[in-house]
């Protein structure tokens, strides 16, 4: 054990217009769990993904167990033992879970062209009990969740036996027990000698699953620590170049009571039971609860994006119809999606079009014609209000990073100037520089008497910015609490409060 | 573990094998239509005559069903099956050579053809709506210039004819002239369904379609699967060019285009999405012997030929909304 797997030296890679990479640098030794954090855009995808083979770098010395290598494509990266699961799913939805696991390996009967279908599913069966996976491998990927496709990814890449194996934010969509179970496999991985490269986020999980942490910033690297010795605010230091200052929770503005939206009794199939609750004029909303609990599915349903089967909506008193997003914005209500790649940016688009994206009815003139001198500077109001940081108005949008990404995406519900904003996950994938930008936003916003709805899985995020709190669970609204009354033991009670078959798996609450 | 959890079930309803089912029944349903309409509809040789108009444009439809699945298309099959055609014409014909030469020659042509749509869509990455609708004309000109801008015949050689409209079921079961070119058709047919769902190319078929990109990082070489899977495509139609030939007992260069209309159509109403992913050869055939099921009744009785387009179009549209009615899940 404890020989250097991998190293890394002088790595440069650059994309039309960035330099992700700068004379980057790494080491992974055998049998050791190696985090890699940093802010959005600090390298740590584009690095592993050189090492994985989907980018070739531009210069630098790439050692694997001593030996000098060129990995010029996914394929050569597996040859050597090196498996990346991406952060982006990367599976067929068509498929079936086994045919994804296998793509490129299938067995095959002795009619070498002929696949031999018994095989591929035993063997994926074999898979699954050895993760303790309860999933069926005829299943169709397609018909599963994101949560339990990013299990068939893990599953995946265990299936290579490589002797590197690196995760790119794998917990993101996993409730706690999974995460717990996928500990455990890296612990057991880590025990018999692989090298484990765990990209993420969530600190608090790094400390307790890694041997050392490095930090990369700005495309360069800056140090490793031992994870025993380090403490997150350090490690924070590292990532963001200066010390950022977690304030403890202020006590929030009290909201006027003026009730700006109410839901009545909202019915959708299996998915939404009997939801009603109310927002108050210049207050921040909590919604909590698991994966799973129906929240994105009310926030649609009020936003016109998905049906409803009853229920009554009153804005500002007054009853409203609305069949879709274009009644709700209508109305005045925006929704932020989780998804913001796919349903919150035009990625191929610029920055300015992106930010006057809901906005072109303020600018059209006569025959359609837009006023592009005022698309211009709303843009650019928006752009330097919330400090998003792009070399030009002109950038495109899939060129940013998420934090950034996700400013625009705020920007363009501002100019639009709504004023009921419903956000779903707003800081999921952003890392703690800009997520306390965004924390800062929102607090600006509910204060100038913009009514917010926040839906996150992150608890310390709900304690921090909320002034209530409602708590679903399976489709049910089962808990509102006041800022004073919300912990996270009685969010999480609350949360897990099924009705009628008893609870099998009750999740630990992450420390 | 955790409890697993499911996105919304597909109901039976939205399965594949409902699918099919409902084309098929559709199917029954015209046939029991038309042959209520009319009763020289379920004559013996009006129902060969319906066979026959299937053969052609059931194994350009089999053969285009791979490239939608892989969410591509191929607009030149038409053409190219012609090309074939007339390059058979040139091989038995004109320089006399024996005709299970000039067959081969014929299956070449498509497949060739077919290679090189395939390294144009995969590696030179011109959208396949485009590299296609080039080949359509280049294979069109070619045809006109190989052949002379005339027709070849076959007359020299019978047995061309016979292969296709000869009946071998008709010598063994005496009363039963199912002319060989059905045989054929069905026999492409088992042989499609088998790539398709057996073999290493039909599972790479599905998985380009799926998720391209996906299946690039897991390090199957797509560039060369994606070319195999047009070549496919590309010798699907040198077989209908050589069946068309052997029936019509001539190569005519002016044929071709507007083929691969009907047999795109025959896919979609058989269920194979143009997003690809999604497909079967079963479907294929089954929308196949809708579209010439339809023209074939419509023509019994009496409807002008003009008004069998527009039927064939509506129907398109109507099969596709209705499936898309069918997959909305809750």
């Amino acid at each position: 054990m404890d020989e250097v797997l991998v190293s890394m030296e002088g790595i440069n890679k650059s994309f039309p217009g960035v330099n992700a990479l700068i004379d980057a640098k790494f080491e992974l030794r055998s049998g050791e769990v190696h985090a890699l954090v940093g802010e959005n855009g600090a390298g740590k995808s584009t690095l592993m993904k050189v090492l994985a083979g989907v980018y070739v770098k531009d210069s630098g010395h790439i050692y694997y167990k001593g030996k000098e290598v060129e990995i010029h494509n996914p394929r050569a990266a597996q040859h050597l033992g090196i498996s990346i699961i991406h952060q982006e799913l990367n599976l067929m939805p068509h498929l079936t879970l086994a045919q994804n696991i296998f793509i490129g390996r299938e067995p095959v009967t002795r009619l070498k062209f002929v696949l031999d279908e018994k095989s591929i599913n035993q063997k994926t069966q074999d898979l699954f009990d050895m993760m303790r996976l309860k999933l069926d491998p005829r299943t169709k990927v397609g018909d599963l969740t994101v949560a339990m496709q990013q299990m068939v990814e893990i599953a995946k890449a265990l299936s290579f036996n490589s002797e590197v194996l690196i995760m790119d934010e794998p917990t993101a969509a996993l409730t706690d027990a999974e995460i717990d179970e996928l500990f455990r496999l890296i612990r057991q991985l880590r025990d018999r000698g692989v090298g484990v490269v765990h990209i993420s986020h969530r600190l608090e999980e790094l400390k307790q699953i890694s041997d050392r942490i490095t930090v990369m910033r700005d495309g360069h690297y800056i140090d490793t620590l031992l994870t025993k010795e380090a403490t997150i605010d350090q490690i924070i230091n590292m990532m963001v170049g200066r010390t950022i200052f977690e304030t403890s929770p202020e006590v929030p503005e009290k909201p006027s009571s003026n009730l700006v939206l109410e839901v009545k009794h909202l019915n959708r199939g299996n998915v939404i039971k009997d939801v009603s609750f109310n927002l108050k004029q210049g207050e921040i909303l909590g919604f909590s609860g698991l994966v799973g609990a129906g929240r994105t599915e009310v926030a649609r349903a009020i936003f016109g994006a998905d049906p409803y089967e009853s229920g009554e909506i009153y804005v500002n008193g007054k009853k409203v119809d609305i069949k879709s997003p274009r009644d709700a914005v209508n109305n005045s209500i925006a929704y932020l999606s989780e998804d913001r790649k796919r349903y919150g940016l035009a990625l191929g688009l610029d920055c300015e079009n992106n930010i006057i994206l809901a906005s072109f009815s303020k600018l059209m003139g006569f025959l359609g014609w837009v006023d592009s001198a005022k698309a211009h500077s709303i843009a650019e109001h928006f752009v330097k209000a919330m400090s998003i940081k792009t070399p030009s108005l002109q950038q495109l949008v899939k060129n940013l990073s998420g934090g950034n990404q996700q400013k625009l995406v705020i920007g363009k519900w501002l100019a639009k100037n709504t004023n009921i904003l419903i956000f779903d996950e707003p800081t999921r994938g952003i890392d703690v520089g800009a997520k306390s930008e965004i924390y800062r936003l929102l607090n600006e916003l509910a204060q100038e008497g913009k009514s917010i709805i926040m839906i996150s899985s992150e608890l310390p995020e709900i304690l921090r910015m909320s002034h209530r709190v409602v708590v679903m669970c399976e489709g049910r609204i089962t808990g509102e609490l006041d800022y004073t009354e919300a912990t996270q033991e009685s969010i999480m009670k609350f949360a897990t409060q099924r009705s009628g078959i008893v609870a099998t798996d009750v999740p630990s609450v992450a420390a | 573990m955790t409890k697993s959890e499911a996105a919304p079930k597909r109901n039976l309803l939205q399965s594949d094998a409902m699918q099919r089912l409902l084309a098929f029944g559709a199917l029954t349903l015209i046939f029991v239509g038309f042959s209520i309409a009319s009763s020289n509809f379920l004559k013996f040789d009006n129902v060969v005559g319906i066979l026959i108009a299937t053969a052609v444009n059931g194994v350009l439809a089999l053969g285009v069903t791979f490239v939608i699945i892989t969410g591509g298309i191929d607009l030149s099959i038409g053409t190219l099956m012609t090309l074939s055609a007339v390059m058979t014409g040139v091989f038995i014909t004109f320089w006399q050579l024996p005709v299970p030469l000039g067959i081969l020659a014929g299956l070449l042509t498509g497949a060739f053809a077919g290679f090189v749509n395939g390294v144009l869509i995969s590696r030179l990455k011109i959208p396949p709506f485009i590299a296609t609708l080039g080949m359509l004309n280049i294979a069109k000109g070619l045809s006109l210039v190989i052949s002379g801008l005339k027709p070849i015949y076959f007359n020299d050689t019978p047995v061309f004819n016979q292969m296709a409209m000869g009946s071998m079921l008709g010598s063994i079961f005496p009363g039963f002239d199912i002319p060989n070119a059905v045989l054929i058709m069905f026999g492409a047919a088992i042989v499609a369904h088998l790539i398709l769902t057996k073999t290493v190319v039909g599972r790479y078929n599905f998985a380009l379609g799926s998720n391209e990109e996906a299946t690039r990082l897991s390090g199957v070489n797509t560039n060369m699967w994606k070319t195999a899977i047009y070549t496919l495509c590309g010798l699907f139609a040198g077989l209908a060019g050589v069946i068309m030939a052997a029936r019509l007992n001539s190569a005519q260069p002016a044929l071709g285009a507007g083929y691969e209309l009907d047999a795109i159509a025959a896919a979609v109403i058989g269920g194979t999405s143009l997003s690809g992913g999604e497909g079967t050869m079963l479907g294929t055939i089954i929308g196949a012997f809708i579209i010439s099921t339809l023209n074939n009744g419509l023509r019994i009785i009496s409807v002008p030929q003009e008004w069998q387009s527009v039927v064939t179009g509506s129907i398109l549209i109507l099969a596709v909304y209705l499936d898309i009615i069918r997959r909305r899940r809750q």
